[in-house]
């Protein structure tokens, strides 16, 4: 925008060529740019800077107590290596295994419980619906914790109630027992471990998926069930026929946002496991991998290639989904 | 709904009843959060473990302190970076939303969807590098590192774009202009003050979000006086005998004030978190 006159500023304001005619900028034509500015230049500094340098270090081999002469390139070792070991493999397999397992119920339970707050609650509907919210806004350390003492193998009520069950006896039979424990289970051990931190995520996580699908169910025009209604049509017909293609975009949404969010667990694990992953890492998730070689291990470049090969994971994952919805349709 | 049925249906009254069992079950860990901070750790370590409230709260939170001794500062500190972050958020997030709902200029599609753009990198990718530029410029350790990178969210400029370009008439904006008003004038006096409903909500999401940071200040507190209170309450972890009232009673603590938040506004938050999901 800026106006070089190369003569004398006299003559061009005197010019005979209007269209040329050096303007004075307005206040409104450039207010909008300041105004925008403090986000970009934070994330110039603290984003994109730090992005490239992420990029950037993920090619070398480092350790930061060096200083930044103790960098040295290595072409693409640390993406082979993070590839190919096991540690990285399993803490993979742990992420999508905790993905899988928290993220599937979550819409499951999710659809209909909105769809019940929609068509039969009124007046207790955001009661109802802040009670399956409210784990979402608390924190998850706080949360994580109580966890751990819910789910202790001695005295923890979680143990407590499936005991019952598994214990319950009716006219001397234990008609549950194949299916619930007999005995008190250690949470702690390998093969439960990933159960006990999904059904955090799923308690935490189930509500804020309820509040977007019944949103999403609130923008469908009632007229459609009252046509459907006329035309004979049972209330299952209509769930089927007019909710479940009318919910898609928004079914959509949301199973990209817990894609996004479940590949990137971090919080959850590492209160329930104390930091450590849990024994034999069992309860290690993908990023849990990533701060430990970086902050336990100082090994910076290699964390950084579990970063970047984690986030073309989410990527692939969240067009995988998009592929699978459009393809539908 | 048009028609009332007046008998309700058996299978009607079991989804009821499941949703409600399921309503107790969400709860649940909060009642044994509360009814835990209230007893010592032998009451909570017997069979059947407690179910109603004790009187061991006061000694729960003495042992919070001997474990803890900067627990309260702890507490202080959560509430100055979360309430600085949230402040700055509003002003910075609704002066951007504010001109990209207002303003033609150039770019202002394609930058609008860059800072889309920036909400689709996920947070873990930006801890390493956050780590080196903190240390690099001196602010591991300070309260800044975790409040100046938050200053402003691509979140809240997309929410209040959204608030302000259905919320303001256009000819408003045109006639304190020709009325001589200043561009942050229109803003500062005549926008903000009608869309505060939406800075309400703004307010209490990023409130409650960097209440509930965890992954920042783990990589940016070193010292156990300037550990927000997530940040110590995860100290307490591992510590030979597990001090469970305490931790109940600290986790309590932390959770409360987002408690009373949720129960006041619940509504104002669900809408604030979901306005961009229903267009999108």
């Amino acid at each position: 925008m800026s106006v070089t006159s190369s003569d004398s500023p006299a003559a061009s304001e005197l010019a005979v060529s209007p269209p040329r005619r050096r303007r004075k900028l307005q206040a409104w034509e450039w207010a909008p740019y300041l105004f925008i500015s403090p986000f970009f230049i934070l994330f110039l500094v603290f984003g994109l800077f730090p992005l490239l340098f992420s990029m950037w270090l993920a090619f070398q081999t480092w350790d930061p107590s060096t200083g930044l002469q103790g960098m040295e390139w290595v072409g693409i070792e640390n993406f082979k290596f993070v590839l190919e070991d096991d540690w990285f493999q399993k803490s993979l397999y742990n992420t999508f295994w905790i993905a899988i397992v928290s993220g599937l119920p979550q819409h499951l339970v999710a659809i209909p419980l909105a769809y019940f707050a929609h068509t039969y609650l009124r007046k207790h509907r955001n009661t109802v619906v802040g009670v399956y919210f409210l784990p979402f806004i608390t924190s998850t350390v706080a949360i994580a914790l109580v966890w751990n003492s819910l789910f202790s193998r001695d005295y923890g009520v979680i143990n407590m109630a499936l005991t019952s069950i598994g214990n319950l006896s009716i006219a001397g039979m234990h008609p549950l027992a194949w299916l619930f424990p007999t005995s008190n289970v250690d949470w702690a051990q390998p093969q439960y471990t990933k159960w006990m931190i999904s059904s955090l995520v799923f308690w935490r996580y189930v509500g804020w998926n309820t509040v977007l699908y019944l949103s999403a169910l609130q923008t469908i025009p009632r007229d459609l069930y009252e046509a459907a209604t006329i035309d004979g049509a049972t209330s299952r017909q209509q769930f089927w026929h007019i909710t479940v293609p009318l919910l898609r975009p928004m079914m959509f949404f949301a199973v990209t946002l817990t894609i996004i969010g479940n590949l990137q667990l971090f919080e959850e694990p590492f209160i329930i496991t104390g930091g450590t992953g849990g024994i034999n890492q069992a309860g290690k998730t993908a990023a849990m991998h990533m701060y430990n070689t970086a902050f336990v291990d100082s090994d910076f470049g290699t964390a950084s290639a579990v970063a970047w090969i984690l986030f073309l994971i989410i990527g692939l994952m969240t067009w995988a989904n998009n592929k699978f919805f459009a393809q539908k349709d | 709904m048009a028609a009332v049925r007046k008998r309700v249906s058996p299978s009607r009254w079991l989804a009821y009843g499941i949703v409600a069992l399921g309503g107790v079950i969400m709860l649940a860990p909060f009642w044994f959060m509360f009814v835990f901070a209230t007893h010592t750790n032998t009451e909570i370590l017997s069979v059947p473990p407690p179910l109603w409230f004790g009187s061991a709260f006061l000694d729960n939170v003495r042992l919070l302190i001997e474990k803890l001794p900067f627990f309260w500062r702890n507490l202080g500190l959560s509430f100055f970076i979360a309430f600085s972050v949230t402040v700055l958020n509003l002003f910075f997030c609704s002066l951007a939303g504010y001109a990209f709902a207002m303003y033609h200029f150039k770019f202002r599609e394609s930058l609008f969807a860059v800072i889309m753009a920036t909400m689709m990198l996920p947070a873990f990718i930006f801890m390493i590098p956050t780590v080196l530029i903190m240390s690099a410029i001196g602010w591991m350790n300070e309260a800044k590192a975790l409040i100046v990178p938050g200053a402003c969210g691509a979140f809240g400029i997309f929410m209040m774009r959204q608030f302000i370009g259905t919320a303001i008439p256009k000819e408003l904006v045109e006639a304190a202009r020709i009325d001589g008003c200043s561009e942050f004038g229109i803003f500062w006096r005549i926008v903000l003050p009608l869309v505060t409903p939406a800075l309400g909500s703004l307010g209490l999401i990023t409130f409650i979000g960097a209440w509930n940071n965890f992954a920042g200040p783990l990589v940016i507190m070193r010292d156990m006086d300037m550990f927000t209170v997530p940040l110590a309450l995860r100290a307490l972890q591992g510590t030979g005998q597990v001090p469970w009232g305490a931790i109940s009673a600290g986790s309590a603590i932390a959770v409360l004030p987002l408690m009373v938040l949720f129960v006041i506004a619940s509504r104002r938050l669900i809408e604030g978190l979901t306005s961009g999901a229903v267009k999108g």
